[in-house]
């Protein structure tokens, strides 16, 4: 096939960029070659659009090791123990085919994590659909979850936490978002760095299939009409292979034979050996005859490109070959040494004797495209019109269960009881708090995790949004107990060529860089998905947050559930009535305007670390944030857990009941203390300048609001549990 | 007490089992697959996980593995053999235990705590528990127990029903079955009472900070009983 500027424009890139390959190469790319420029300088893997401000992000902290770049980020938790993570979307494939999609999302997660020598310990998700009553919907959340559990329960890694969201619009582009945690000791952290010459360059894993080919591509452009055609692009999971190849890889690691490895991800073969040789600033030569195939007659454009799930590039010390081979062999895995690394700083293949491809592995990498998009700032929305009256007609019962059975609120158990959230014998907080939370193996540590995004404030204003899905994932950490250390992105746009979109994608980084910042909460690693739209409809911005903290002592872990009867309920930091972008201004009033709620950073810091000293000293029985549907959905989402009920007094300002336990105030948490204690944790969040109301006294099981209204806590459940199980059973 | 965990490709509740044996006093050795013999073991296991994918059929191809011949003979001289999860799958398509493992009734995977009715304590692995209601823990896609009427008859006549599934109270209602097993049958017997397959993960419960504590009642109880 001969190469020229219409045959660039169709693998996804522009004349220019087209003009410039022919610059950096001083020649015309043969059709191989063009591949793999396309696969190298699209979005997903080039990251043209975002890398100018993503360097903007604190990335470094005490307890960082590894920041962005590497497979995954690392983190230290002490002992010679470490957390590896990482979060990664696999919206554009998910919403084509659902299951598979999900399914090697899921996978492509894992690999990250455990080519740096790490054991997968646990697994989160973040899903957002369309409206529920999209035609689509159903079906695809329906095969996202069965992809989602049929990876990870196959693989036996627990899934502990994930957040679901519905909103129109997801109508056409839906996201799926995929976060894995690992454990490794310190000493024995693995990179794509390669080093040294003429050392053997090996394949492990599956056989290379037709499979995901331009994968990497359609990931970078926005959908239309023909997005069924596409299906061809969407990679097809194994994880039977996938846990063979855990396994082979972590007994291989044991020893001293790797000098690098690095995944098969994105672009498959591709990305591997570039990023491998890029790192080591070294070339690296393939011989592609020897790449095990799973067709006949592949060519050497395909097997570049395939991203066929389940395969690994190692590079080997040399001598060390049969030791390996034998390793793979006994996990019936295939194992092909496909080429060397050599001095030439080029990336070379041979296909039947012949040089098919030579590139200079800079102009891949360093001499990628960078663009400083043009972008719009976003104004600050005027309040809305909601009038006090119209919220003093309200019933704060009937508006109560109308918030608890809220698709965006409603309890998922449908989903997580999907997913295996035990094996591995140390989950000790299961899906449906505020953060997932596992032992680290054999000692007296736990990691927490959560993941989160608000893309309702995100839309409303991209640069409070942005810090507010910091602070809301800081919270859900402290609320059972964890000191948070680290966190892991995963940026949903539309597309970066549209200034407005562009300017959400700015301004939602600005905010995330300057509460991670403030909080000392840096980014670790993560990745950005573009051109989340069919057509002009792009979604609302919806960065995912993927947050990890440490507890020391699992012993005193917290969880929202209320414990005991008689027990005193207070609320944690200022409630002042903030109801735009609430869930009750959205969904029952039905106003879509106004700004979302302020962040205050001191209070957001002050409030959770005096938290944190609080139930290190073990004075609290029970914490739970405020969220979505503010204090009151909060209390009765703890009353639900622990079957207990909650006498509320009235509130000693804000008259206005309503607004007092609906509105979407920052920075809060609601807690539960004994009697007996009462009075020294007042002390405490007083001498630390915390505001905090007292709500009310724990009863048996029912919800009195200010000794007018009530309701029996199973009614709530009823509300909380009922809307999903109703919804996908229709 | 020695006891032995056999490990299959795609096995995922190996290590958990060997965790949760050595806790309880086990002397554990985890064996591959592909070995023929089994080491001198007064427990053999066969773990939870999707040994082969689950392709074909669960079960089906870890039933032919080399080290299966060690186990049915293992087996057939009275040894102890448990099987749980895919293990049960296992020993189903192994036939040392009747019956089959169809799909769950909702089509969906469960991950939940369920309680089971102990339905024969005449054997070593349930003798001396003073509970008769257990909380265990299920995580499966495929747990959904059938057999015929006539080895319906046959597993009821020579009582090789292990345990049911029913509520806190031990009553045994369609409404506490989570995957439509017939009877509720949540384990079974072989006819000797020394091969015992059930879905539910009792190492999964061994942590008063885990999902619960009744598989400690059940392993202490059972090394007793070996002892």
């Amino acid at each position: 096939m001969i190469v020229n500027e219409q045959v660039a424009i169709d693998h996804g890139l522009k004349k220019d960029e087209y003009s410039k390959i022919c610059e950096l190469l001083k020649r015309t790319p043969n059709i191989t070659e063009l591949g793999i420029f396309s696969a190298m300088w699209n979005e997903h893997c080039s990251y043209k659009s975002s890398k100018l401000h993503l360097k903007t992000l604190p990335t470094k902290g005490k307890q960082v090791i590894q920041g962005p770049g590497e497979n995954a980020g690392v983190v230290d938790i002490g002992d010679n123990d470490a957390i590896v993570f990482k979060i990664e979307s696999h919206n554009h494939p998910s919403f084509i085919e659902p299951y598979q999609g999900a399914a090697t999302g899921v996978g492509g997660i894992m690999r990250d994590v455990f080519t740096m020598g790490a054991r997968p310990i646990a697994n989160l998700n973040s899903i957002h659909f369309g409206s529920p009553q999209h035609k689509k919907t159903k079906n695809l959340l329906r095969g996202v979850v069965h992809g989602i559990g049929g990876y990870g329960n196959c693989m036996g890694v627990p899934t502990i936490a994930g957040q679901t969201n519905f909103d129109s619009s997801y109508n056409g582009n839906i996201l799926v978002n995929a976060m894995t945690l690992g454990l490794v000791k310190k000493d024995k952290i693995f990179y794509s760095k390669a080093a040294g010459l003429n050392k053997p360059v090996i394949y492990v894993g599956s056989k290379t299939g037709r499979d995901g080919i331009h994968g990497a591509s359609m990931a970078s452009a926005s959908f239309d009409e023909k997005i069924e055609e596409k299906k061809p692009t969407v990679q097809v999971g194994d994880p039977f292979t996938e846990k063979l190849l855990l396994e082979a890889c972590l007994e291989l690691m044991a020893g001293d034979s790797i000098i690098a490895i690095q995944d098969m991800g994105a672009a498959g073969l591709t990305s591997s050996s570039i990023e491998m040789a890029s790192k080591g600033n070294l070339g690296i030569e393939i011989n592609l005859n020897k790449v095990p195939c799973r067709e006949s007659k592949m060519t050497p454009y395909e097997i570049m490109l395939s991203e066929s799930q389940e395969r690994m590039l190692i590079v080997l010390e040399n001598g060390k070959e049969d030791e390996a081979k034998k390793i793979f062999d006994k996990w019936n895995l295939d194992f092909a040494v496909i080429g060397k690394t050599t001095k030439s700083k080029k990336i070379e293949l041979f296909f039947d004797d012949e040089q098919v491809a030579s590139i200079p592995v800079n102009t891949l990498v360093e001499n990628s495209p960078m663009y400083d998009r043009k972008w719009k700032k976003a104004k600050l929305p005027k309040k809305n019109k909601i009038k006090k009256e119209d919220l003093k007609n309200l019933k704060i019962i009937d508006v109560l269960k109308k918030v608890l059975s809220n698709p965006n609120v409603c309890s998922k158990e449908w989903i997580w009881q999907q997913y295996d959230h035990t094996v591995m014998g140390d989950t000790i907080q299961k899906p449906g708090g505020d953060s997932g939370v596992v032992r680290i193996h054999g000692t007296n540590k736990a990691v927490a995790a959560s993941v989160d995004s608000s893309a309702v404030y995100c839309w409303a204003h991209p640069l409070t949004g942005g810090k507010q899905v910091i602070c809301e994932s800081f919270r859900n950490l402290i609320s059972v107990g964890a000191k948070p250390i680290a966190i892991t992105n995963c940026l949903n746009f539309g597309s970066p060529e549209n200034e407005e979109n562009m300017g959400e994608f700015v301004e939602c980084v600005q905010g995330i860089g300057e509460a991670a910042e403030y909080l000392k909460f840096p980014v670790v690693s993560g990745n950005v998905s573009f051109y989340n739209q069919t057509k002009e409809e792009g979604i609302k911005p919806t960065p995912s947050i993927g947050g990890v903290g440490l507890i020391k002592d699992y012993n005193k872990m917290i969880t929202m559930d209320f414990k005991k009867i008689d027990n005193i309920v207070l609320v944690i930091g200022k409630t002042e009535g903030h109801i735009d972008q609430s869930l009750l201004a959205r969904n029952v009033l039905d106003e879509k305007n106004g700004p979302p709620p302020e962040i205050n950073l001191f209070n957001e810091k002050n409030n959770g670390e005096t938290l944190l000293r609080l139930i290190d000293s073990g004075l609290i029985k029970s914490a739970h944030d405020v969220s979505i549907g503010g204090i009151i959905t909060a209390v009765s989402k703890m009353c639900i857990k622990g079957n207990k009920g909650i006498n509320l007094k009235k509130p000693k300002y804000l008259i206005n009941e309503i607004e007092y336990y609906f509105s979407e105030d920052q920075g809060r948490y609601i807690i539960e203390v004994s009697k007996d204690s009462l009075k020294k944790v007042t002390d405490i969040l007083n001498k630390n300048a915390v505001h905090y109301d007292e709500l009310g006294t724990i009863n048996e099981n029912l919800l009195f609001i200010n000794e007018k209204s009530k309701v029996t806590i199973d009614e709530l459940r009823s509300s909380n549990t009922n809307w999903l199980i109703n919804y996908m059973s229709k | 007490m020695k006891s032995a965990v056999i490990t299959f490709p795609g096995s995922n509740c190996d290590r958990d089992m060997d965790v949760a044996l050595r806790k309880f006093g086990f002397k554990n050795k985890m064996v591959w697959h592909d070995d023929a013999e089994l080491p001198k073991s007064d427990l053999v296991v066969l773990p939870g996980g999707f040994s082969y994918g689950d392709y074909l059929r669960c079960g089906s191809m870890a039933s032919k593995s080399k080290i299966m011949k060690s186990v049915t003979n293992f087996a057939a001289s009275g040894g102890m053999v448990m099987g749980i999860c895919n293990g049960f799958q296992i020993l189903v398509e192994t036939g040392l235990v009747p019956g089959v493992l169809l799909r769950n009734k909702y089509l969906e995977f469960i991950c939940k705590n369920v309680f089971v009715k102990i339905n024969n304590k005449q054997n070593t692995y349930f003798k001396d528990i003073k509970n008769d209601v257990l909380e265990f823990h299920i995580a499966h896609n495929e747990g959904n127990y059938f057999c015929t009427k006539d080895q319906l008859k046959e597993i009821e006549d020579n009582e090789q029903v292990a345990i049911d599934y029913c509520d806190n109270n031990g009553k045994i209602e369609e409404q506490f079955n989570p995957n439509g097993s017939i009877k509720n049958i949540a384990g079974i017997f072989n006819k000797k009472k020394n091969v015992l397959g059930m879905m539910p993960h009792p190492e999964r419960m061994i942590d008063p900070a885990l999902s619960g504590e009744d598989g400690s009642l059940f392993f202490n109880n059972l090394i007793n009983n070996l002892k």
